[in-house]
């Protein structure tokens, strides 16, 4: 902003103008003298740069600094494509841990398949899948506590499922029912849970990453030891708020690991058409940040290295950034199709290799997951998915007097009275108003 | 530095210079002039102790109360941590520590975002806008994030104790992006509480409540007033209802609405009115721009039947559009002439041509005039 040239003018002037004249008429005969001769120094040439706040050299060589003299930050990746995987020990799971991840994963990619369905048939009004996106979900939010602080963008159902959100708290949401703590006010997919640590998804892209910052400070000021964790895709990352937020993490010292989705497209963008740099990762270091670049469909990869983000962050009160390297299988949601502007191949090339597939062959690789437990769980998933969607859509929405609440924290007169109206004309014209579906009180 | 040392004589120096009126008005030797006159509030809050405090004085003796009372609560903003462009928070930051009030980087989307997040887990975050013509950058983390995140959450989240301090205003001089008053924007925003005090006192009061206040509050303080308004302001703590105006002047043949440095201009024009005609003018300050106190304001309508609000942000869409509708819709057998707005015009706010802008007490007049001999 203009305004740190402008204050020195405007406000003295003001002062100066309207109530200081005599200090104006006092500082007269000075301006007549002030003495305009640039005086030569005669200090010699300083060896070392001393312009404030940077460490730096003085070079005699003229060079520009670009992708050609720098080299891309490499993915870190512990699954390779070889069968059998020998772990370093420190990036070993235990096999608790390990089999509900998978679990949650296999639940998250049915629970998808459903939902986009029945968005399809049109019983829900909108949905977004995660598809290809389960390792990087479930891999980051199994490193975390429940005691740390999720801001999300839109696709981390993964990660609240991994948090004991539960497959009716999806549905209420998605249907928008009495049961759904939002009250039906926002899109399906906008999920939150104040019990979960889980901070209500909105729209409006990358809003969240300067309020993680925010929250994440006031972790640190009251000696939690606990951090925040905020997802958001490469896309959202184009956003001003991107830019406020890793400086202020880094400026402010602020305990939040950003995490970010980069799955190749932003809708229909590529990225190629959203950055020319060596993606998000790089941006990282330039605003002082930890950095690292990650295989976001190697679920072990995603854990360790979150884990170890975590315990960074919280020791040394600071930010850190993880770019996690996937592909977007899905649509963008359903309101899109991705046909109108990638290729068939290309996404069949992604779809033969899965996260989840990926992961599970670890699993049978060290005898801890079988084809019949596979389809055991397969079934009792399905089962669950599909009954918690029977009862969200059998419950009414919430009482339409709801639209009211939760403006402010006390409803003020102007709204009462707004609220008195639209209940006298219900009341006349409740014939054209879809009542029935909405609970009476 | 040049502005701390002048801004800081400025606080104990009282307005004198109004004994060199001409024609009502201050004119200065360049052309500019000050377009009104500082009615001191006089009437106490209850018997408590005051001490003699400038609108800056009482803002800061207010965050100094919150940060003393309130162990979590943080100030940040654009230079806070050495005093402030305008000397609001000067000392705190040596009374309370570097991680209570600090200087963030300069990016106001940020700093909103920033006050979000700490709000969201009960942190009382009291964010400073430098001006607020600069408050645009944030305007999406306000209207989209702030206002709605108890809304959408259906009330598992919220920014209660979110509130942002603005300067605004005209200056004398502050051109298109020093000038703005950019309230109505703001008032078209459900979830969000908009304050503007006339003086230090009312600054004092409104900021203690904002800052309680469990929705996220934007105080729009009028910067021409930092230095000159000085009243008699309690010590202790005390708050101002939000939602209420107040009936400064009383009197029973035009009702004006103004608000923040207006309401100074409104008063003198009372007594030009009485002057020259003869009639007495009631004169309401709004204080509270959203939710604001239509019931007071038809009260008064109701009574004198007629209405001028001035304003000095443009008309199109200014506040007193909202209120001029609602009055003609509670009041329309009561009155007595077209209710009329004198406002900044639809322009950018200029700078030389300032003294032209405004809606000065002349031009207040003129309204009312034209309202008694309708």
């Amino acid at each position: 902003m203009f305004s740190n040239v402008m204050i020195d003018k405007v406000l003295p002037r003001f002062v100066r103008q309207t109530r200081f004249k005599h200090i104006l008429q006092q500082t007269k005969p000075w301006c007549n003298n002030v003495n305009t001769k640039i005086e030569i120094s005669t200090m010699t040439d300083m060896k070392e740069p001393s312009f404030m706040g940077l460490q730096m050299n003085f070079t005699d060589k003229l060079q520009f600094f670009n992708k050609e003299n720098y080299n891309a930050l490499p993915i870190f990746r512990i699954l390779n494509s070889s069968k059998q995987i020998q772990l370093p020990k420190e990036y070993e799971v235990n096999e608790q841990t390990l089999t509900k991840m998978y679990n949650t994963m296999l639940t998250l990619s049915i629970m998808d398949k459903i939902l986009y369905e029945s968005q399809r048939q049109g019983r829900i009004s909108f949905y977004m899948t995660s598809t290809g996106e389960e390792a990087l979900q479930i891999g980051s939010a199994a490193a975390l506590t429940l005691e740390d602080i999720v801001y999300a963008q839109y696709r981390e159902a993964g990660v609240l499922l991994w948090r004991g959100y539960s497959l009716m708290d999806v549905m209420n949401q998605c249907y928008g029912n009495h049961k759904d703590p939002g009250k039906g006010k926002q899109m399906s997919v906008h999920y939150g849970s104040k019990k979960l640590n889980f901070v209500t998804i909105s729209s409006p892209l990358t809003t969240q990453l300067p309020q993680a910052v925010g929250t994440a400070y006031a972790l640190k000021q009251s000696k939690t030891k606990s951090c925040v964790a905020c997802y958001f895709g490469e896309g959202a990352a184009s956003e001003g708020d991107a830019h406020a937020a890793f400086n202020f993490a880094a400026t402010l010292e602020c305990p939040v690991i950003f995490i970010c989705r980069n799955n190749g497209y932003a809708i229909s963008t590529p990225t190629l058409e959203q950055f020319k740099g060596d993606g998000i990762a790089a941006r990282g270091p330039a605003y002082g940040i930890h950095s690292i670049r990650v295989d976001g469909n190697d679920t072990l990869a995603m854990y360790n290295v979150m884990k170890a983000a975590r315990q960074f962050c919280i020791e040394e009160g600071k930010p850190v950034l993880i770019e996690a390297m996937t592909y977007r299988v899905g649509h963008h949601s359903t309101s899109d199709d991705s046909t109108r502007y990638r290729s068939d191949d290309e996404v069949a090339q992604w779809n033969c290799s899965l996260p989840i597939g990926k992961f599970r062959n670890y699993l049978e690789s060290i005898n801890l997951w079988c084809e019949k437990q596979e389809q055991e769980s397969h079934d009792s998933i399905k089962k669950s998915i599909l009954h918690a969607f029977t009862c969200a859509e059998k419950e009414l929405k919430p009482c339409w007097k709801e639209l009211f609440t939760d403006v402010y924290h006390t409803m003020p007169k102007h709204i009462k009275k707004q609220l008195s109206s639209m209940e006298d004309h219900v009341n006349e014209f409740h014939e054209y108003y879809p009542l029935e579906s909405f609970k009476s009180t | 530095m040049i502005l701390s040392k002048l801004s800081a004589r400025s606080g104990i120096t009282s307005v004198s210079f109004i004994s060199n009126a001409v024609n009502g008005n201050t004119w200065i030797k360049n052309g500019r002039c000050l377009h009104f006159t500082y009615h001191e509030e006089k009437n106490g809050n209850g018997n408590g102790e005051t001490k003699k405090m400038n609108m800056c004085q009482a803002i800061n003796d207010g965050l100094r109360l919150v940060l003393t009372k309130d162990p979590t609560a943080v100030i940040f903003g654009e230079d806070v941590a050495f005093g402030g462009v305008f000397r609001c928070t000067v000392d705190l930051q040596n009374e309370f520590g570097k991680g209570r009030v600090f200087n963030t980087p300069l990016c106001e989307q940020g700093i909103a975002g920033f006050g979000i997040g700490l709000a969201t887990i009960g942190v009382t975050a009291i964010a400073e806008i430098q001006f607020a013509d600069y408050i645009y950058p944030a305007f999406d983390q306000l209207v989209n994030e702030a206002a709605k995140y108890r809304y959408r959450s259906g009330g598992e989240f919220d920014c209660g104790k979110l509130t942002i301090r603005t300067p605004s205003g005209a200056v004398g001089h502050g051109g298109l992006y020093h000038s703005q008053s950019p309230e109505a924007y703001f008032a078209h925003t459900p979830g969000l509480k908009v304050v503007i005090p006339r003086g230090a006192r009312q600054a004092k009061g409104l900021l203690l409540s904002c800052i309680e206040e469990p929705d996220p509050c934007i105080m729009f303080e009028p910067k021409i007033l930092y230095r000159m308004a000085i009243d008699e302001v309690p010590t202790a703590h005390y708050t101002i209802e939000i939602g209420k105006a107040e009936v400064v002047r009383e009197g029973d043949a035009v009702t004006l609405v103004g608000w923040g440095t207006q309401v100074h201009v409104l008063l003198e024009v009372a007594d030009l009115v009485q002057e020259k005609l003869g009639v007495s003018c009631e004169v309401i300050d709004l204080v509270s721009i959203l939710p604001w106190d239509a019931e007071l304001v038809c009260k008064s309508a109701k009574k004198t039947g007629r209405v001028v609000i001035a304003h000095e942000a443009p008309l199109t869409n200014g506040f007193g559009a909202e209120i001029a509708s609602t009055i003609q819709e509670e009041c329309f057998l009561n009155l007595e002439a077209p209710i009329q707005r004198v406002t900044g015009w639809d322009s950018p706010f200029p700078r030389v041509y300032e003294p032209f802008y405004l809606p000065d007490k002349w031009r207040c007049f003129a309204a009312v005039r034209n309202v008694l001999n309708y």
